[in-house]
Protein backbone atom coordinates (compact mmCIF):
# COMPACT_ATOMS: atom_id res chain seq x y z
CA UNK A 1 0.00 0.00 0.00
CA UNK A 2 1.09 3.53 -0.68
CA UNK A 3 0.49 4.34 2.93
CA UNK A 4 3.45 2.29 4.00
CA UNK A 5 5.87 4.74 2.43
CA UNK A 6 7.78 6.19 5.35
CA UNK A 7 9.82 8.80 3.52
CA UNK A 8 9.89 12.02 5.46
CA UNK A 9 7.55 10.69 8.10
CA UNK A 10 7.60 11.85 11.69
CA UNK A 11 7.62 9.24 14.45
CA UNK A 12 6.32 11.03 17.52
CA UNK A 13 8.29 10.31 20.67
CA UNK A 14 9.80 11.86 23.74
CA UNK A 15 13.47 10.93 23.61
CA UNK A 16 16.34 13.37 24.18
CA UNK A 17 16.71 13.55 20.40
CA UNK A 18 13.04 14.35 19.91
CA UNK A 19 13.23 17.14 22.45
CA UNK A 20 16.40 18.66 21.05
CA UNK A 21 16.17 22.03 19.34
CA UNK A 22 15.51 21.47 15.63
CA UNK A 23 18.30 23.93 14.79
CA UNK A 24 20.75 21.76 16.67
CA UNK A 25 19.55 18.74 14.76
CA UNK A 26 19.88 20.52 11.42
CA UNK A 27 23.40 21.67 12.23
CA UNK A 28 24.19 18.21 13.57
CA UNK A 29 23.09 16.69 10.29
CA UNK A 30 25.38 19.03 8.35
CA UNK A 31 28.34 18.32 10.62
CA UNK A 32 27.57 14.62 10.43
CA UNK A 33 27.58 14.73 6.64
CA UNK A 34 30.83 16.68 6.56
CA UNK A 35 32.36 14.13 8.93
CA UNK A 36 31.05 11.28 6.81
CA UNK A 37 32.62 12.70 3.69
CA UNK A 38 35.90 13.47 5.44
CA UNK A 39 36.13 9.91 6.63
CA UNK A 40 38.51 7.80 4.63
CA UNK A 41 39.76 5.04 6.86
CA UNK A 42 38.21 2.22 8.80
CA UNK A 43 38.58 3.97 12.12
CA UNK A 44 37.07 7.21 10.87
CA UNK A 45 34.11 5.36 9.36
CA UNK A 46 33.80 3.46 12.61
CA UNK A 47 33.57 6.71 14.56
CA UNK A 48 30.86 8.11 12.32
CA UNK A 49 28.99 4.83 12.52
CA UNK A 50 29.25 4.77 16.30
CA UNK A 51 27.83 8.28 16.40
CA UNK A 52 24.92 7.26 14.16
CA UNK A 53 24.22 4.08 16.11
CA UNK A 54 24.35 5.96 19.40
CA UNK A 55 21.93 8.58 18.14
CA UNK A 56 19.51 5.95 16.86
CA UNK A 57 19.68 4.18 20.22
CA UNK A 58 18.93 7.37 22.14
CA UNK A 59 16.09 8.32 19.79
CA UNK A 60 14.37 4.94 20.38
CA UNK A 61 13.38 4.81 16.71
CA UNK A 62 13.09 1.10 15.86
CA UNK A 63 15.92 0.00 13.57
CA UNK A 64 13.23 -1.79 11.53
CA UNK A 65 11.67 1.54 10.62
CA UNK A 66 14.97 2.87 9.35
CA UNK A 67 15.70 -0.28 7.38
CA UNK A 68 12.28 -0.07 5.77
CA UNK A 69 12.96 3.50 4.75
CA UNK A 70 16.17 2.35 3.07
CA UNK A 71 14.48 -0.26 0.93
CA UNK A 72 13.72 1.99 -2.05
CA UNK A 73 17.46 2.71 -2.27
CA UNK A 74 18.49 -0.86 -2.95
CA UNK A 75 18.94 -0.22 -6.68
CA UNK A 76 21.19 2.79 -6.15
CA UNK A 77 23.19 0.85 -3.58
CA UNK A 78 23.70 -2.15 -5.82
CA UNK A 79 24.63 0.08 -8.72
CA UNK A 80 27.18 2.03 -6.67
CA UNK A 81 28.59 -1.18 -5.27
CA UNK A 82 29.00 -2.77 -8.69
CA UNK A 83 30.58 0.31 -10.27
CA UNK A 84 33.15 0.58 -7.53
CA UNK A 85 33.75 -3.14 -7.50
CA UNK A 86 34.44 -3.36 -11.22
CA UNK A 87 36.15 -0.12 -12.04
CA UNK A 88 38.55 0.47 -9.19
CA UNK A 89 42.12 0.00 -10.39
CA UNK A 90 44.46 -1.70 -7.97
CA UNK A 91 47.36 -4.07 -7.50
CA UNK A 92 45.94 -7.00 -5.60
CA UNK A 93 43.81 -8.71 -8.21
CA UNK A 94 41.36 -11.16 -6.69
CA UNK A 95 39.41 -12.31 -9.73
CA UNK A 96 40.20 -11.79 -13.39
CA UNK A 97 38.34 -13.25 -16.31
CA UNK A 98 37.31 -11.92 -19.70
CA UNK A 99 37.39 -8.13 -19.27
CA UNK A 100 36.44 -8.12 -15.62
CA UNK A 101 39.00 -7.65 -12.92
CA UNK A 102 38.08 -7.37 -9.30
CA UNK A 103 40.75 -6.00 -7.03
CA UNK A 104 41.02 -5.96 -3.29
CA UNK A 105 40.96 -2.16 -3.45
CA UNK A 106 37.75 -2.41 -5.43
CA UNK A 107 36.08 -4.56 -2.78
CA UNK A 108 37.12 -2.22 0.03
CA UNK A 109 35.98 0.80 -1.90
CA UNK A 110 32.65 -0.74 -2.83
CA UNK A 111 31.92 -1.63 0.78
CA UNK A 112 32.91 1.82 2.04
CA UNK A 113 30.89 3.65 -0.60
CA UNK A 114 27.80 1.61 0.14
CA UNK A 115 28.29 2.19 3.84
CA UNK A 116 28.63 5.91 3.14
CA UNK A 117 25.33 6.07 1.27
CA UNK A 118 23.54 4.00 3.88
CA UNK A 119 24.84 6.17 6.69
CA UNK A 120 24.05 9.36 4.81
CA UNK A 121 20.44 8.39 4.25
CA UNK A 122 19.92 6.91 7.72
CA UNK A 123 21.19 10.13 9.28
CA UNK A 124 18.79 12.19 7.21
CA UNK A 125 15.92 9.88 8.09
CA UNK A 126 16.76 10.22 11.73
CA UNK A 127 16.25 13.97 11.44
CA UNK A 128 12.83 13.70 9.82
CA UNK A 129 11.77 10.81 12.05
CA UNK A 130 12.48 12.74 15.23
CA UNK A 131 11.47 16.25 14.20
CA UNK A 132 7.93 17.36 13.49
CA UNK A 133 7.48 19.16 10.17
CA UNK A 134 6.69 22.35 12.05
CA UNK A 135 9.82 22.05 14.14
CA UNK A 136 11.83 21.44 11.04
CA UNK A 137 10.60 24.49 9.21
CA UNK A 138 10.89 26.67 12.31
CA UNK A 139 14.48 25.56 12.64
CA UNK A 140 15.23 26.22 9.00
CA UNK A 141 13.62 29.60 9.12
CA UNK A 142 15.63 30.56 12.15
CA UNK A 143 18.90 29.28 10.70
CA UNK A 144 18.33 30.99 7.37
CA UNK A 145 17.15 34.18 9.11
CA UNK A 146 20.25 36.20 8.17
CA UNK A 147 19.35 35.77 4.50
CA UNK A 148 16.36 38.07 5.05
CA UNK A 149 18.88 40.92 4.97
CA UNK A 150 19.44 40.25 1.28
CA UNK A 151 15.67 39.99 0.67
CA UNK A 152 15.35 36.25 0.46
CA UNK A 153 11.71 35.46 1.48
CA UNK A 154 12.82 33.04 4.16
CA UNK A 155 9.53 32.95 6.04
CA UNK A 156 7.45 32.35 2.92
CA UNK A 157 9.77 29.60 1.75
CA UNK A 158 9.68 27.81 5.07
CA UNK A 159 5.91 28.20 5.31
CA UNK A 160 5.58 26.64 1.87
CA UNK A 161 7.83 23.79 2.88
CA UNK A 162 5.88 23.29 6.08
CA UNK A 163 2.57 23.08 4.23
CA UNK A 164 3.99 20.73 1.63
CA UNK A 165 5.34 18.39 4.31
CA UNK A 166 2.10 18.55 6.19
CA UNK A 167 0.09 17.52 3.15
CA UNK A 168 2.19 14.61 1.94
CA UNK A 169 0.48 12.03 4.20
CA UNK A 170 -2.94 13.53 3.48
CA UNK A 171 -2.46 13.26 -0.25
CA UNK A 172 -1.09 9.73 0.03
CA UNK A 173 -4.16 8.72 2.01
CA UNK A 174 -6.39 10.40 -0.54
CA UNK A 175 -4.62 8.64 -3.41
CA UNK A 176 -5.15 5.31 -1.68
CA UNK A 177 -8.85 6.02 -1.34
CA UNK A 178 -9.27 7.09 -4.96
CA UNK A 179 -7.39 4.03 -6.20
CA UNK A 180 -9.67 1.76 -4.16
CA UNK A 181 -12.77 3.54 -5.38
CA UNK A 182 -11.78 3.21 -9.03
CA UNK A 183 -10.80 -0.41 -8.49
CA UNK A 184 -14.28 -0.96 -7.13
CA UNK A 185 -15.52 0.17 -10.53
CA UNK A 186 -13.30 -2.37 -12.20
CA UNK A 187 -10.34 -0.14 -13.07
CA UNK A 188 -7.27 -2.25 -13.76
CA UNK A 189 -3.87 -0.77 -13.04
CA UNK A 190 -1.77 -3.90 -13.18
CA UNK A 191 -2.43 -5.36 -16.61
CA UNK A 192 -2.26 -4.10 -20.16
CA UNK A 193 0.25 -2.41 -22.42
CA UNK A 194 2.21 0.66 -21.42
CA UNK A 195 -0.20 3.08 -23.09
CA UNK A 196 -3.19 1.43 -21.43
CA UNK A 197 -1.51 1.62 -18.07
CA UNK A 198 -0.74 5.30 -18.52
CA UNK A 199 -4.36 5.87 -19.50
CA UNK A 200 -5.48 3.95 -16.43
CA UNK A 201 -3.88 6.69 -14.33
CA UNK A 202 -6.31 9.35 -15.53
CA UNK A 203 -9.15 8.24 -13.22
CA UNK A 204 -6.72 8.64 -10.32
CA UNK A 205 -4.92 11.81 -11.31
CA UNK A 206 -7.95 13.93 -12.19
CA UNK A 207 -9.74 13.52 -8.83
CA UNK A 208 -6.42 13.82 -7.01
CA UNK A 209 -5.53 17.12 -8.67
CA UNK A 210 -9.01 18.48 -8.16
CA UNK A 211 -8.93 17.65 -4.50
CA UNK A 212 -5.39 19.02 -4.08
CA UNK A 213 -6.48 22.32 -5.60
CA UNK A 214 -9.63 22.33 -3.50
CA UNK A 215 -7.58 21.79 -0.36
CA UNK A 216 -5.10 24.50 -1.34
CA UNK A 217 -7.95 26.87 -1.96
CA UNK A 218 -9.64 26.10 1.35
CA UNK A 219 -6.37 26.43 3.22
CA UNK A 220 -5.64 29.78 1.59
CA UNK A 221 -9.09 31.03 2.55
CA UNK A 222 -8.70 29.76 6.10
CA UNK A 223 -5.33 31.48 6.42
CA UNK A 224 -6.68 34.71 5.06
CA UNK A 225 -9.63 34.57 7.45
CA UNK A 226 -7.13 34.50 10.27
CA UNK A 227 -5.38 37.52 8.79
CA UNK A 228 -2.23 35.70 7.82
CA UNK A 229 0.03 38.07 5.94
CA UNK A 230 3.50 36.71 6.00
CA UNK A 231 6.44 36.82 8.35
CA UNK A 232 6.74 40.45 9.45
CA UNK A 233 5.79 40.99 13.05
CA UNK A 234 4.66 37.41 13.54
CA UNK A 235 5.33 35.95 16.93
CA UNK A 236 5.71 32.27 17.68
CA UNK A 237 3.89 30.09 20.13
CA UNK A 238 6.86 27.83 20.59
CA UNK A 239 10.03 29.87 20.82
CA UNK A 240 13.14 27.98 19.87
CA UNK A 241 15.61 27.96 22.71
CA UNK A 242 18.87 26.11 23.10
CA UNK A 243 19.05 24.01 26.25
CA UNK A 244 21.69 22.04 28.04
CA UNK A 245 21.21 19.01 25.81
CA UNK A 246 21.96 21.13 22.79
CA UNK A 247 25.21 22.26 24.33
CA UNK A 248 26.25 18.66 24.91
CA UNK A 249 25.32 17.85 21.35
CA UNK A 250 27.47 20.65 19.97
CA UNK A 251 30.46 19.56 22.04
CA UNK A 252 30.01 16.01 20.88
CA UNK A 253 29.73 17.12 17.26
CA UNK A 254 32.96 19.14 17.39
CA UNK A 255 34.72 16.17 18.98
CA UNK A 256 33.35 13.85 16.30
CA UNK A 257 34.48 16.10 13.47
CA UNK A 258 37.97 16.63 14.89
CA UNK A 259 38.42 12.94 15.64
CA UNK A 260 37.26 11.87 12.21
CA UNK A 261 39.50 14.34 10.41
CA UNK A 262 42.49 13.26 12.48
CA UNK A 263 41.77 9.62 11.96
CA UNK A 264 41.40 10.14 8.24
CA UNK A 265 44.65 12.17 8.06
CA UNK A 266 46.57 9.54 9.91
CA UNK A 267 45.02 6.89 7.71
CA UNK A 268 44.10 4.69 10.64
CA UNK B 1 -31.35 -21.12 -0.56
CA UNK B 2 -27.69 -20.82 0.35
CA UNK B 3 -26.59 -17.39 1.56
CA UNK B 4 -25.19 -15.17 -1.18
CA UNK B 5 -22.37 -13.89 1.00
CA UNK B 6 -20.63 -15.50 3.94
CA UNK B 7 -17.99 -13.90 6.10
CA UNK B 8 -16.07 -16.33 8.28
CA UNK B 9 -13.76 -15.36 11.15
CA UNK B 10 -12.52 -12.28 9.37
CA UNK B 11 -9.53 -10.52 10.91
CA UNK B 12 -7.82 -7.46 9.52
CA UNK B 13 -4.79 -5.52 10.70
CA UNK B 14 -3.49 -2.37 9.05
CA UNK B 15 0.20 -1.50 8.61
CA UNK B 16 1.48 -4.81 9.93
CA UNK B 17 5.03 -4.55 11.22
CA UNK B 18 5.11 -0.80 11.75
CA UNK B 19 4.58 1.30 14.86
CA UNK B 20 1.16 2.11 13.38
CA UNK B 21 -0.08 -1.47 13.36
CA UNK B 22 -3.77 -1.43 14.11
CA UNK B 23 -6.41 -4.11 14.54
CA UNK B 24 -9.38 -2.98 12.46
CA UNK B 25 -11.43 -6.20 12.40
CA UNK B 26 -11.45 -9.00 14.92
CA UNK B 27 -13.15 -12.31 14.28
CA UNK B 28 -16.15 -11.04 12.33
CA UNK B 29 -18.57 -13.67 11.02
CA UNK B 30 -22.01 -13.31 9.46
CA UNK B 31 -23.88 -14.27 6.33
CA UNK B 32 -26.15 -12.39 3.99
CA UNK B 33 -29.25 -13.85 2.34
CA UNK B 34 -30.26 -12.94 -1.19
CA UNK B 35 -32.48 -9.86 -1.28
CA UNK B 36 -31.87 -8.71 2.28
CA UNK B 37 -31.46 -5.05 3.17
CA UNK B 38 -28.82 -4.84 5.86
CA UNK B 39 -27.94 -1.72 7.79
CA UNK B 40 -24.47 -1.48 9.29
CA UNK B 41 -24.03 0.85 12.23
CA UNK B 42 -21.18 1.54 14.61
CA UNK B 43 -19.12 4.25 16.19
CA UNK B 44 -16.51 6.17 14.17
CA UNK B 45 -13.45 3.96 13.70
CA UNK B 46 -15.25 0.75 14.59
CA UNK B 47 -14.22 -0.86 11.31
CA UNK B 48 -17.33 -0.48 9.15
CA UNK B 49 -15.55 0.84 6.07
CA UNK B 50 -12.79 -1.71 6.49
CA UNK B 51 -15.36 -4.50 6.61
CA UNK B 52 -17.15 -3.22 3.50
CA UNK B 53 -13.91 -3.06 1.53
CA UNK B 54 -13.34 -6.73 2.24
CA UNK B 55 -16.64 -7.77 0.75
CA UNK B 56 -15.63 -7.00 -2.83
CA UNK B 57 -11.99 -7.95 -2.50
CA UNK B 58 -10.44 -4.49 -2.23
CA UNK B 59 -8.77 -5.43 1.02
CA UNK B 60 -7.30 -8.83 1.65
CA UNK B 61 -8.14 -10.41 5.00
CA UNK B 62 -5.25 -10.90 7.41
CA UNK B 63 -7.02 -14.17 8.17
CA UNK B 64 -10.47 -15.61 7.63
CA UNK B 65 -12.45 -15.89 4.44
CA UNK B 66 -15.26 -14.34 2.44
CA UNK B 67 -17.45 -16.58 0.30
CA UNK B 68 -19.54 -15.27 -2.56
CA UNK B 69 -22.09 -17.91 -3.58
CA UNK B 70 -20.05 -20.40 -1.60
CA UNK B 71 -16.75 -19.64 -3.35
CA UNK B 72 -13.80 -17.91 -1.66
CA UNK B 73 -13.39 -14.55 -3.39
CA UNK B 74 -9.61 -14.87 -3.18
CA UNK B 75 -9.54 -18.37 -4.64
CA UNK B 76 -8.41 -17.13 -8.06
CA UNK B 77 -7.56 -13.82 -9.65
CA UNK B 78 -10.33 -13.89 -12.22
CA UNK B 79 -12.96 -14.51 -9.59
CA UNK B 80 -11.65 -11.66 -7.43
CA UNK B 81 -12.07 -9.30 -10.37
CA UNK B 82 -15.54 -10.66 -11.04
CA UNK B 83 -16.44 -9.97 -7.42
CA UNK B 84 -15.74 -6.29 -7.97
CA UNK B 85 -18.58 -6.27 -10.48
CA UNK B 86 -20.96 -8.56 -8.63
CA UNK B 87 -20.51 -6.72 -5.36
CA UNK B 88 -20.75 -2.99 -6.09
CA UNK B 89 -19.21 -0.71 -3.49
CA UNK B 90 -20.06 2.97 -3.22
CA UNK B 91 -17.43 4.67 -1.07
CA UNK B 92 -17.81 7.29 1.60
CA UNK B 93 -18.00 10.69 -0.16
CA UNK B 94 -17.98 9.10 -3.62
CA UNK B 95 -18.40 12.45 -5.36
CA UNK B 96 -14.65 12.99 -5.06
CA UNK B 97 -13.92 10.17 -7.51
CA UNK B 98 -15.63 11.68 -10.54
CA UNK B 99 -13.14 12.34 -13.32
CA UNK B 100 -14.71 12.22 -16.78
CA UNK B 101 -15.67 15.09 -19.04
CA UNK B 102 -19.36 14.27 -18.92
CA UNK B 103 -21.68 12.61 -16.45
CA UNK B 104 -22.52 10.02 -19.09
CA UNK B 105 -18.90 8.97 -19.54
CA UNK B 106 -18.36 8.80 -15.81
CA UNK B 107 -21.29 6.49 -15.25
CA UNK B 108 -20.11 4.40 -18.21
CA UNK B 109 -16.67 3.84 -16.66
CA UNK B 110 -17.68 0.74 -14.68
CA UNK B 111 -19.65 -1.02 -17.45
CA UNK B 112 -16.82 -0.24 -19.88
CA UNK B 113 -14.33 -1.94 -17.58
CA UNK B 114 -16.60 -4.97 -17.65
CA UNK B 115 -16.05 -5.13 -21.39
CA UNK B 116 -19.73 -4.82 -22.33
CA UNK B 117 -20.85 -3.91 -25.89
CA UNK B 118 -21.63 -0.25 -26.57
CA UNK B 119 -25.42 -0.66 -26.75
CA UNK B 120 -25.49 -2.49 -23.46
CA UNK B 121 -23.36 0.23 -21.86
CA UNK B 122 -25.73 2.86 -23.20
CA UNK B 123 -28.76 1.02 -21.85
CA UNK B 124 -27.18 0.63 -18.42
CA UNK B 125 -26.04 4.22 -18.17
CA UNK B 126 -29.50 5.51 -18.99
CA UNK B 127 -31.17 3.07 -16.65
CA UNK B 128 -28.78 3.86 -13.79
CA UNK B 129 -29.27 7.59 -14.37
CA UNK B 130 -33.00 6.93 -14.18
CA UNK B 131 -32.69 5.19 -10.81
CA UNK B 132 -30.95 8.19 -9.25
CA UNK B 133 -32.97 10.87 -11.03
CA UNK B 134 -30.31 12.27 -13.35
CA UNK B 135 -31.95 13.82 -16.44
CA UNK B 136 -30.82 13.37 -20.03
CA UNK B 137 -29.65 16.98 -20.13
CA UNK B 138 -27.53 16.43 -17.05
CA UNK B 139 -25.91 13.38 -18.64
CA UNK B 140 -24.17 15.66 -21.10
CA UNK B 141 -22.94 18.10 -18.45
CA UNK B 142 -19.55 18.06 -16.80
CA UNK B 143 -19.85 16.32 -13.43
CA UNK B 144 -17.97 19.22 -11.89
CA UNK B 145 -20.79 21.61 -12.71
CA UNK B 146 -23.31 19.71 -10.58
CA UNK B 147 -24.26 20.35 -6.98
CA UNK B 148 -22.87 18.19 -4.19
CA UNK B 149 -26.00 16.06 -3.90
CA UNK B 150 -26.21 15.57 -7.65
CA UNK B 151 -22.55 14.56 -7.79
CA UNK B 152 -23.23 12.01 -5.08
CA UNK B 153 -26.08 10.54 -7.12
CA UNK B 154 -23.92 10.40 -10.25
CA UNK B 155 -21.29 8.49 -8.29
CA UNK B 156 -23.90 6.05 -7.03
CA UNK B 157 -25.20 5.62 -10.59
CA UNK B 158 -21.62 4.78 -11.63
CA UNK B 159 -21.76 1.71 -9.40
CA UNK B 160 -25.40 0.84 -10.08
CA UNK B 161 -24.61 0.79 -13.82
CA UNK B 162 -22.52 -2.34 -13.21
CA UNK B 163 -25.77 -3.95 -12.01
CA UNK B 164 -24.23 -5.57 -8.95
CA UNK B 165 -26.14 -8.35 -7.21
CA UNK B 166 -25.03 -6.89 -3.91
CA UNK B 167 -24.91 -3.13 -3.62
CA UNK B 168 -22.90 -1.79 -0.70
CA UNK B 169 -23.10 1.87 0.23
CA UNK B 170 -20.77 3.46 2.78
CA UNK B 171 -22.64 6.34 4.39
CA UNK B 172 -24.45 7.37 1.22
CA UNK B 173 -26.39 10.10 2.99
CA UNK B 174 -23.58 11.71 4.99
CA UNK B 175 -23.51 15.47 4.72
CA UNK B 176 -26.79 15.83 2.81
CA UNK B 177 -29.89 17.73 3.84
CA UNK B 178 -33.03 15.73 4.83
CA UNK B 179 -34.53 16.15 1.37
CA UNK B 180 -31.34 14.87 -0.29
CA UNK B 181 -31.17 11.99 2.19
CA UNK B 182 -34.73 10.89 1.47
CA UNK B 183 -34.05 11.07 -2.24
CA UNK B 184 -30.97 8.83 -2.05
CA UNK B 185 -32.78 6.30 0.13
CA UNK B 186 -35.62 6.18 -2.40
CA UNK B 187 -33.09 5.70 -5.23
CA UNK B 188 -31.53 2.76 -3.43
CA UNK B 189 -34.90 1.22 -2.71
CA UNK B 190 -35.98 1.52 -6.34
CA UNK B 191 -32.79 -0.18 -7.53
CA UNK B 192 -33.35 -2.96 -5.02
CA UNK B 193 -36.88 -3.53 -6.19
CA UNK B 194 -36.09 -3.41 -9.90
CA UNK B 195 -33.13 -5.80 -9.74
CA UNK B 196 -34.06 -7.82 -6.69
CA UNK B 197 -30.65 -6.84 -5.34
CA UNK B 198 -29.15 -7.33 -1.91
CA UNK B 199 -28.25 -4.08 -0.17
CA UNK B 200 -25.83 -3.28 2.62
CA UNK B 201 -25.79 0.26 3.87
CA UNK B 202 -23.48 1.83 6.42
CA UNK B 203 -25.08 4.74 8.16
CA UNK B 204 -24.81 7.03 11.15
CA UNK B 205 -28.39 8.15 10.85
CA UNK B 206 -30.29 5.68 13.05
CA UNK B 207 -33.69 6.84 11.89
CA UNK B 208 -32.74 6.09 8.27
CA UNK B 209 -31.50 2.57 8.90
CA UNK B 210 -34.38 1.82 11.23
CA UNK B 211 -36.86 2.72 8.55
CA UNK B 212 -35.30 0.90 5.66
CA UNK B 213 -33.27 -2.11 6.85
CA UNK B 214 -34.53 -5.66 7.49
CA UNK B 215 -31.57 -6.47 9.62
CA UNK B 216 -28.83 -4.60 11.45
CA UNK B 217 -25.15 -5.33 12.05
CA UNK B 218 -23.60 -3.35 14.88
CA UNK B 219 -19.85 -2.91 14.85
CA UNK B 220 -18.00 -2.00 18.01
CA UNK B 221 -14.25 -1.72 18.39
CA UNK B 222 -13.35 -3.97 15.49
CA UNK B 223 -15.84 -6.69 16.44
CA UNK B 224 -19.37 -7.49 15.37
CA UNK B 225 -21.29 -6.68 18.54
CA UNK B 226 -24.88 -7.39 17.44
CA UNK B 227 -26.64 -8.93 14.49
CA UNK B 228 -30.39 -9.03 14.34
CA UNK B 229 -33.74 -7.46 13.45
CA UNK B 230 -33.88 -3.70 14.05
CA UNK B 231 -36.36 -4.25 16.86
CA UNK B 232 -34.12 -6.70 18.68
CA UNK B 233 -31.12 -4.46 18.27
CA UNK B 234 -32.86 -1.28 19.36
CA UNK B 235 -34.40 -2.99 22.36
CA UNK B 236 -30.86 -3.39 23.73
CA UNK B 237 -30.71 0.37 23.95
CA UNK B 238 -28.44 0.60 26.96
CA UNK B 239 -25.75 -1.47 25.24
CA UNK B 240 -26.03 0.73 22.15
CA UNK B 241 -25.69 3.86 24.23
CA UNK B 242 -22.63 2.36 25.93
CA UNK B 243 -21.06 1.89 22.52
CA UNK B 244 -21.55 5.56 21.85
CA UNK B 245 -24.44 4.92 19.48
CA UNK B 246 -27.82 6.51 19.30
CA UNK B 247 -31.22 4.90 19.05
CA UNK B 248 -34.08 6.45 17.14
CA UNK B 249 -35.80 9.24 19.03
CA UNK B 250 -39.15 7.46 18.84
CA UNK B 251 -37.75 4.19 20.22
CA UNK B 252 -36.33 6.07 23.15
CA UNK B 253 -39.69 7.66 23.85
CA UNK B 254 -41.48 4.31 23.81
CA UNK B 255 -38.88 2.72 26.07
CA UNK B 256 -39.53 5.55 28.52
CA UNK B 257 -43.26 4.85 28.33
CA UNK B 258 -42.57 1.19 29.08
CA UNK B 259 -40.48 2.21 32.05
CA UNK B 260 -43.43 4.16 33.35
CA UNK B 261 -45.48 0.99 33.20
CA UNK B 262 -47.53 1.84 30.13
CA UNK B 263 -48.07 -1.39 28.19
CA UNK B 264 -46.67 -0.39 24.77
CA UNK B 265 -44.69 -2.58 22.45
CA UNK B 266 -41.36 -1.10 21.41
CA UNK B 267 -41.27 0.59 18.00
CA UNK B 268 -38.57 2.15 15.88
CA UNK B 269 -40.32 4.06 13.12
CA UNK B 270 -42.92 6.76 13.13
CA UNK B 271 -45.52 4.59 11.34
CA UNK B 272 -45.15 1.82 13.87
CA UNK B 273 -45.51 4.36 16.65
CA UNK B 274 -48.74 5.67 15.16
CA UNK B 275 -50.11 2.14 14.73
CA UNK B 276 -49.11 1.22 18.26
CA UNK B 277 -50.72 4.31 19.77
CA UNK B 278 -53.91 3.64 17.76
CA UNK B 279 -53.99 0.09 19.00
CA UNK B 280 -53.72 1.24 22.60
CA UNK B 281 -56.32 3.96 22.27
CA UNK B 282 -58.79 1.58 20.65
CA UNK B 283 -58.00 -1.06 23.24
CA UNK B 284 -58.76 1.46 25.98
CA UNK B 285 -61.96 2.77 24.46
CA UNK B 286 -63.20 -0.80 24.30
CA UNK B 287 -62.42 -1.38 27.93
N1 LIG C 1 -5.57 2.66 5.48
C1 LIG C 1 -5.50 2.55 6.81
N2 LIG C 1 -4.32 2.38 7.44
C2 LIG C 1 -4.25 2.26 8.77
N3 LIG C 1 -5.30 2.30 9.59
C3 LIG C 1 -6.52 2.48 9.05
C4 LIG C 1 -6.68 2.61 7.63
N4 LIG C 1 -8.00 2.78 7.38
C5 LIG C 1 -8.61 2.75 8.57
N5 LIG C 1 -7.73 2.56 9.58
C6 LIG C 1 -8.06 2.44 11.00
O1 LIG C 1 -8.89 1.32 11.17
C7 LIG C 1 -9.96 1.62 12.05
C8 LIG C 1 -11.29 1.35 11.40
O2 LIG C 1 -11.47 2.26 10.34
P1 LIG C 1 -12.76 2.32 9.43
O3 LIG C 1 -12.49 3.32 8.35
O4 LIG C 1 -13.11 0.95 9.00
O5 LIG C 1 -13.82 2.89 10.46
P2 LIG C 1 -15.35 3.25 10.22
O6 LIG C 1 -16.13 2.39 11.14
O7 LIG C 1 -15.67 3.21 8.78
O8 LIG C 1 -15.39 4.75 10.75
P3 LIG C 1 -16.23 6.02 10.18
O9 LIG C 1 -17.59 5.90 10.76
O10 LIG C 1 -15.48 7.19 10.75
O11 LIG C 1 -16.19 5.95 8.71
C9 LIG C 1 -9.79 3.07 12.46
O12 LIG C 1 -9.26 3.10 13.76
C10 LIG C 1 -8.82 3.65 11.48
O13 LIG C 1 -7.97 4.57 12.11
MG1 LIG D 1 -16.15 4.64 7.34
Amino acid sequence: MLKDITLGQFFPGNSAIHRMDPRTKLIALIVYIVALFSAGSWLSYGLVFAFLAGTIAISKIPVKAIVRGLKPLVIILVFTGLLNLLFTPGEKVLVAFWRITITLEGVVRAVLMMARILMLISGTFLLTYTTSPIGLTDGLESLLGPLKKIHVPVHELSMMMCIALRFIPTLIEETDKIISAQKARGADFENGKLLERVKALIPILVPLFISAFRRADELATAMECRCYQGGDGRTKMKLLRYKRNDLYAFVLLVLLLVAVIFAARLGL
Amino acid sequence: MAPILQVKNLHHRYSIGTPFEHVALQDVSFSVERGEFIGVIGHTGSGKSTLMQHLNGLLKPTSGEILLDGKDIWSDKKFTRQCRFRVGLVFQYPEYQLFEETVYKDIAFGPKNMGLPTEEIDRRVREAAGFVGITDAQLEMSPFDLSGGQKRRVAIAGVIAMEPEILILDEPTAGLDPEGREEILRNIESYRRAKNATIMMVSHAMADVAKIADRLLVMNQATLAMDGKPMDVFSRSQELLDMGLDIPEITRLFLKLQEKGIPVNPVYTMQQAVAELRRIREGKSHA
